[in-house]
């Protein structure tokens, strides 16, 4: 082969020669090539309109629901549930309308999923009662005899972990998520008054905070139209004991909020009028 | 390869205790996948204990196979190969061991946290950020060394394996570095920078590409090597291995969107993913027909080389998995198949099919050529290719039964058009499928177990001067 290559040296007027025996241009023409599809396919997401198109209704989690997010994470829930409905007949009829780029928009990262060894849950708030959660936990094969999830019956024998809840909204404001000063300062009551520790002292102040219509983060403000009520926040004790904050309490209110900020309404077409168009008319 | 009369100076060590880890994480990493499997199929396996339950530990596996198996393959291959195609001992040696260093202590850290519950929760990419920057410093140690003995070659030319590899080490630092971006909020706990759609699409660049770079580009240099060399045939075509390194390095990069078809990703990227992925298939394919060729005059070395048989068969999977691949990428058949266990058995075929045939073969070689040696019992290495062949058969057909039968009950209507099965339906007949699979992760468990076996008692053979030496010609 080594003749073949010096004798021509040229591939269809490529000096192909030339560049194989030089590690500097090799290497810069490896380096450019591998760039470019990725450039092409994930920058523009970030300036098309109609890449993400804004929606009322997404706010960033509570800080009970934030702890419960973690927890879901650290559980791996991921690998067996998605949280991306398709549209597509079949899903429709059997987990909901199909999710909205802007469901997602505040989850870092995302938990979309890409197996479904278990079903799909981005619809799953308010699907099931807090008790049935509770037995799901407890031993999954009590509710639904086919499951082949693990038992989590220690979610709700841990006290939660709350050291960290403080930073993890401070960092979340960091980027996208539009927490604000006075939404961080509060986190522990908010937390307490979600799982309904504190005999209701807080509720009035975390309503206040987490069904708030204006969003504000660096400097730019959304605010969402008179006309919509924001989904309201689920304050109780989660797992039933309103004496302490365990992880299933966390856990819980994570999954009765999810895929519930949007409000969708009959007739409303949201796939097709994105282009160029807001998702309500 | 012209005479080598450097042989002797190049740096084996390095390469042996890469290629014994290699075999060591290939053990492990098939053991924890295997139990994992078993979980499925037979869920009191998951014990009521946190650390080994499905969720913590199906990323051990994922992360020991590839990065663990994966990674030590490449890491003692790509320094063996880049020696052998340069006739020149490896450059900054110190750096090369500082990076296999930290190659173990990054895979040895993802076994221990991971079950621990710290996770970043992005598929094949959960180490927290503290062992990203473990795993990304060896990786620029790698790059260095194998930069620096290309550039140390005694020839002109630079051997189109290591075009590859090259390839790889420069596309795998793009994807790890930018998927990895994250604000820490401590040590076991960090946020993606990326949210929603963006996450998506930058974790599906990252785990593509993955594929792509790490367990294709990369294995297909280590073919690109080893085939022709164990074969002791020169490769088929220049000209097609030319065609399809540039072709491949440029559209395998678009392809990772072929992961969130019907997603709330924009069409468009959707649909450009999709067409790069059946484009896809042409410059795989020509990677494939230049190895099989290569075996032109040679074929009768499947009679008598378990070892040839190895990577004849690795590259036949190739072919069959780049084929499945494109059609799964379009997107009327992903619409069936997402998030379904064909995409499980899709990756199992490239996996235990291509990857780990080549790599074993690749291994085998390696060992008889360091130590100068063959194998302790070569009936144990045809053992080994026959129960491993039959393991990777059982898990991909089994998947495939799987995956098809979950799509289509999930999507079955009756005639008043309402479901006919609850999700719970397609679980409950997932049972048997995933006996078979786990069944088949025990096979390739257990052939792997045989080589390492086998690896024990040839380089004890050799410490006690009971070997035999190497018969081949070359």
């Amino acid at each position: 082969m080594s003749e073949k290559r010096e004798s021509k040296g040229m591939i269809r007027g490529i000096p192909h020669d030339t560049i194989e025996s030089s590690l500097p241009i090799l290497a810069t023409f490896v380096a450019i090539l591998v760039a470019v599809g990725g450039i092409v396919e994930i920058v523009p997401t970030y300036y098309l309109d109609d890449a993400e198109p804004a929606v009322e209704g997404v706010r960033p989690y509570t800080p009970l629901e934030l702890e419960g997010y973690a927890i879901y994470r650290r559980e791996g829930c991921f690998l067996c549930h998605s949280q991306m409905i398709r549209p597509l007949r079949d899903e429709k009829e059997r987990y909901g309308h199909f999710s909205l780029a802007a469901e997602s928009q505040f989850d870092h990262n995302y938990q979309w999923g890409s197996k479904r060894t278990g079903p799909e849950l981005a619809r799953l708030g308010g699907k099931y009662t807090d008790q049935w959660h509770i037995q799901h936990m407890r031993q999954p094969k009590s509710v639904v005899p086919e499951s082949v999830m693990p038992n989590y019956f220690w979610l709700e024998e841990t006290p939660l972990d709350t050291s960290k809840t403080k930073a993890r909204m401070e960092v979340l404001a960091m980027m996208n998520v539009p927490y604000s000063a006075d939404d961080i300062a509060n986190w522990e009551a908010d937390l307490k008054a979600q799982a309904a520790v504190d005999d209701g002292a807080g509720e009035d102040a975390l309503r206040a905070r987490y069904e708030r219509k204006t969003w504000e983060n660096d400097g730019v403000v959304t605010t969402w139209t008179d006309s919509f009520t924001p989904t309201p926040i689920n304050v109780r004790a989660f797992d039933t004991d309103a004496s302490d904050v365990t992880e299933l309490d966390a856990l819980i209110a994570y999954l009765q909020q999810l895929g519930t900020s949007v409000h969708f309404e009959e007739g409303v077409d949201y796939y097709h009028d994105k282009f160029g168009k807001p998702y309500r008319k | 390869m012209s005479s080598v009369a450097e042989k002797d100076q190049y740096n084996y060590d390095i390469v042996k205790f890469c290629v014994i880890t290699g075999i060591v994480m290939g053990v492990l990493g098939t053991l924890v996948g295997t139990f994992v499997a078993s979980e499925l199929a037979f869920p009191w396996l998951n014990m009521d204990i946190a650390e080994i339950s499905f969720g913590r530990l199906r990323p051990v596996h994922t992360n020991v196979v590839i990065f663990g198996f994966g990674g030590f393959l490449l890491y003692g291959a790509g320094l063996y190969m880049v020696q052998h195609t340069t006739h020149a001992r490896i450059a900054f040696e110190k750096v090369a061991w500082t990076g296999v260093a930290l190659w173990l202590i990054g895979c040895l850290a993802v076994v221990v946290t991971l079950p621990l519950g710290m996770t970043q929760a992005k598929e094949y990419h959960e180490a927290e950020w503290w062992i990203d920057i473990i795993l990304a410093l060896s990786w620029v140690c790698l790059t260095i060394t194998f930069l620096g003995t290309v550039a140390r070659r005694k020839m002109s030319h630079i051997y189109v394996g290591l075009w590859f590899f090259m390839t790889m080490l420069f596309m795998v630092t793009y994807i790890f570095v930018f998927n990895g971006l994250c604000i820490p909020v401590d040590m076991s706990f960090s946020y993606s920078a990326y949210a929603g759609i963006h996450d998506a699409m930058t974790q599906w660049w990252w785990g593509h590409n993955a594929v792509g770079f790490f367990l294709t580009a990369g294995f297909i240099g280590v073919m690109y090597y080893f085939v022709p060399k164990h074969a002791n045939r020169p490769i088929y075509s220049y000209r097609l291995s030319v065609l399809h390194f540039w072709s491949l390095t440029f559209l395998y990069v678009w392809v990772g969107a072929h992961h969130l078809h019907y997603t709330a990703i924009p069409d468009w990227t959707l649909s450009l993913g999709a067409g790069m992925s059946v484009a896809l298939i042409f410059p795989s394919w020509g990677g494939m027909i230049n190895g099989m060729m290569t075996m032109s005059g040679a074929w009768d070395k499947l009679r008598t080389d378990p070892v040839m048989r190895f990577m004849v068969v690795a590259l036949a999977f190739y072919g069959m998995s780049t084929f499945e691949g494109p059609l799964m990428g379009t997107k009327s058949v992903n619409a069936l198949s997402h998030y379904t266990d064909w995409t499980v058995g899709h990756v199992h075929s490239g996996a235990l099919g291509w990857n780990a045939m080549i790599a074993i073969g690749a291994m085998y070689h390696m060992i008889t050529r360091m130590w100068n040696t063959e194998m302790a019992s070569e009936k144990l290495v045809n053992l080994h290719f026959w129960i491993h062949l039959t393991g990777a058969v059982f898990y991909i057909t089994a998947m495939w039964g799987s995956g098809v039968l979950q799509g289509l009950m999930w999507r079955a209507f009756d005639e008043y058009g309402n479901l006919v099965y609850t999700f719970a339906d397609s679980v409950a007949a997932m049972h048997p499928f995933y006996a078979l699979r786990a069944l088949g992760g025990f096979l390739v468990f257990l052939g792997l177990s045989i080589m390492l076996f086998n690896t024990i008692k040839t380089i004890g053979a050799v410490k006690a001067g009971t070997n035999t030496p190497l018969r081949a010609a070359d």
